[in-house]
């Protein structure tokens, strides 16, 4: 049974009030912090927690923080990534659409162990309404003296402003998002200099997704020690796992890490199984740009472990046998969803979003794509399965930002696994070019 | 950047453009939020406005004012308004309709809700209808693939889609196309 440290509140009626919130016990952490802590303190108690980024990297908060430029004498910002575009993935909406405080709380307590006194939250454009039910839980917050000019009578004031991103997947690398929030097309800053030291307007910057922020707040109530008690070794806490795909029970699921997937995948309390009674084909655990598994080896390791939903279970076997949990968009395939057609489609994606800077990520993208088509329309030649994997080899690694490994990893993972399908689709163009939605190939 | 490709401005007309003077004094506390000096921070929320406010699409025109008004070149409009996709540059229908064809969604019935639109709106994909009623797009994944197939009508989400569903959307779209949206301002949200 999964525990709701995240979601805790998130039956309550009324949650997304303030003060339903604050009658719930809301923003007692908050005051907790400012007022019997340092910014140190709280900065430890992260640490200690061994809470990971949220948004994909999986990179110790408290480290991350730690990096922070403090000497500095420019203004300190934080940044909050609720870009929230990676295919699969949509559990920053629903924290932000039901637990609005939740975030502010969260935003409140890590500004305040930063040093920071104005935070941006960045919400992709599409997300209008999350953008006004934000919007009114920051008026309320205002309000009430949780934000603004000395916050709960202590010394320390913060302000919080939204800003909506304009549609650009690229925006959410943390680099593009800065440049978008001066006002510019996204596109990637070389790195380095880390945002810690120039970041937003060339001021230290700490970018940190929704999730990651929110979960400050109950870890400063329970304690960095009491947090890193919850998941297996170095994949502390919960997570929000956001399901979708041939499942019985999309939605988002707030797990304890190490969880086993095949308990999130086939259990009642979470995904329920797959649809239509029908078999397992693959899985994409975490968003579309990590590597896609078979079915025998999203639930079972290589080594005949079980395999978990953690940071660990999940990357074990490497690229070979292995995947990333990512942002935990667990993305499910059943016995008749085609491989070959779900790698062209992530490959358009991939080409639409490129921003364009680097020649191997937009060349690369651009050729990948065509040939995937080609393969599907049952007009491809078997050499090209190889030259897709030439092409992805030559993109991982050599661009500006993740954005290229991210559109390589799910072409050459597909073909890794599933090779016998586009063969199939090069062998059989009679077959597969009569064919509209691909659901032909039963190869679990 | 494949998107990029038709994405050509056109010639400057030499309208006039006038916000409203209730939407200037927004335009003016959102550049506020940003520090000294870094008012082309304001560039995205305005152009939403911009979009919405003054005739769904941004022409050279509406661009230049938004220039203006940020005090920054005409260019640096342009170069961002070509960059994101929420961005119309030409004409738009009333409603724009943009349908999610990304994996999670197609794998759960997008495409056929795609085929199901072209054939009941009579238009393919890009095109607006000829009572300047409805456009029809796609986009890539509005990050609420749990309840998949999703589309947005100007930004107002319609999720777990059916082709019946889509059906009584499209009627209650035709009825209401006379009066105004219900659509939230993008002025109201700052
Ligand atoms: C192409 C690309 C897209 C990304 N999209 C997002 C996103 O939508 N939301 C997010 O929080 N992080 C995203 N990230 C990760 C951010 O760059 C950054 O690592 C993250 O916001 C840091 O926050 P965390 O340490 O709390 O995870 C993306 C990274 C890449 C390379
Ligand atoms: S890898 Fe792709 S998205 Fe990233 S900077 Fe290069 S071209 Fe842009
Ligand atoms: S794939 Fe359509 S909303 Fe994510």
């Amino acid at each position: 049974m999964g525990r709701a440290v995240l979601t805790e509140k998130i039956g309550i009626p009324g949650i997304r009030g303030f003060d339903v919130y604050r009658s719930n016990g809301g923003y007692r952490n908050a005051e907790k912090a400012l007022k019997e802590m340092t910014p140190a303190d709280v900065g430890k108690e992260v640490t200690k927690s061994g809470l990971r980024g949220r948004g994909g990297a999986g990179f110790p908060t408290g480290l991350k923080w730690s990096f922070l430029d403090r000497k500095s004498d420019k203004p300190k910002y934080l940044i909050c990534n609720a870009d929230e575009s990676e295919p699969g993935t949509f559990k920053d909406r629903y924290l932000m659409e039901h637990l609005p405080h939740l975030l502010i709380e969260g935003i409140i307590i890590s500004s305040y162990a930063l040093g920071v006194k104005s935070c941006y939250i960045y919400v992709r454009g599409e997300f209008k309404y999350i953008i006004a039910i934000l919007q009114k839980a920051i008026g309320e917050a205002y309000q009430n003296k949780m934000l603004g000019q000395n916050i709960l009578g202590t010394n320390f004031s913060l302000d919080i402003f939204l800003h909506p991103g304009g549609g650009a997947y690229i925006c959410g690398e943390e680099t593009a998002l800065l440049e978008s929030l001066e006002g510019k097309r996204g596109n990637p800053r070389i790195k380095p200099p880390f945002p810690a030291f120039r970041g937003l307007y060339n001021c230290p910057t700490m970018v940190n997704n929704v999730e990651t922020l929110a979960a400050v707040a109950p870890i400063i109530g329970m304690g960095g020690n009491t947090y890193a008690s919850i998941g297996i070794g170095k994949s502390t806490g919960t997570k929000l796992m956001s399901a979708c795909g041939n499942i019985n029970k999309p939605g988002v699921y707030e797990i304890d890490l190490g969880l086993p997937v095949e308990d999130f995948l086939y259990s009642e309390e979470y995904c329920g199984g797959i649809k239509n009674g029908k078999y397992l084909k693959a899985v994409v655990p975490g968003g579309s740009s990590v590597p896609v598994l078979p079915a025998d080896l999203i639930v079972h390791t290589q080594k005949g472990d079980k395999r978990l939903l953690s940071y660990e279970s999940l990357a074990e076997g490497g690229f070979e046998t292995g995947s990333m949990l990512g942002s935990g968009g667990f993305i499910v395939y059943d016995e008749d969803a085609c491989m070959v057609r779900n790698t062209w489609n992530f490959t358009r994606f991939y080409r639409h979003e490129s921003c364009g800077q680097c020649s191997p990520c937009r060349e690369g993208t651009a050729w990948m794509e065509p040939i995937l088509r080609r393969i599907e329309e049952g007009k491809g030649k078997k050499k090209e399965i190889d030259l897709l994997v030439s092409i992805a080899d030559k993109i991982e690694g050599n661009t500006i930002c993740p954005f290229g490994d991210a559109a390589a990893w799910p072409v050459s993972s597909a073909i890794r696994h599933f090779r016998k399908e586009f063969e199939f689709h090069v062998e059989h163009p009679d077959i597969v070019k009569n064919i509209n939605h691909g659901s032909l190939i039963r190869y679990i | 950047m494949s998107g990029m490709i038709d994405h050509h401005l056109h010639i400057k007309e030499n309208k006039p453009v006038a916000f409203s003077d209730a939407t200037l004094e927004k335009i003016g506390v959102i550049i506020s939020h940003y520090p000294e000096g870094q008012q082309k921070s304001a560039l995205l929320p305005v152009l939403h406005i911009a979009q919405q406010e003054l005739g769904g699409y941004l022409s050279v025109d509406v661009m230049d004012r938004v220039a203006s008004l940020l005090n920054i070149q005409p260019v640096e409009v342009y170069e961002v308004a070509t960059f994101y996709t929420m961005f119309h540059l030409e004409p738009v229908g009333k409603y724009v309709i943009e349908v999610c064809q990304t994996g999670p969604c197609a794998i759960c019935g997008g495409e056929q809700i795609l085929e199901h639109l072209e054939k009941s709106l009579g238009i393919n994909v890009g095109e607006t209808t000829p009572d300047g009623i409805f456009t029809l797009k796609t986009v890539e994944c509005l990050g609420a693939c749990g309840t998949a197939p999703v589309m947005q009508v100007n930004t107002e989400f319609h999720e777990s889609l059916t082709a019946e569903k889509i059906d009584r959307i499209i009627g209650d779209l035709k009825e209401k196309s006379n009066g105004k949206t219900s659509e939230v301002r993008w002025a109201e949200l700052f």
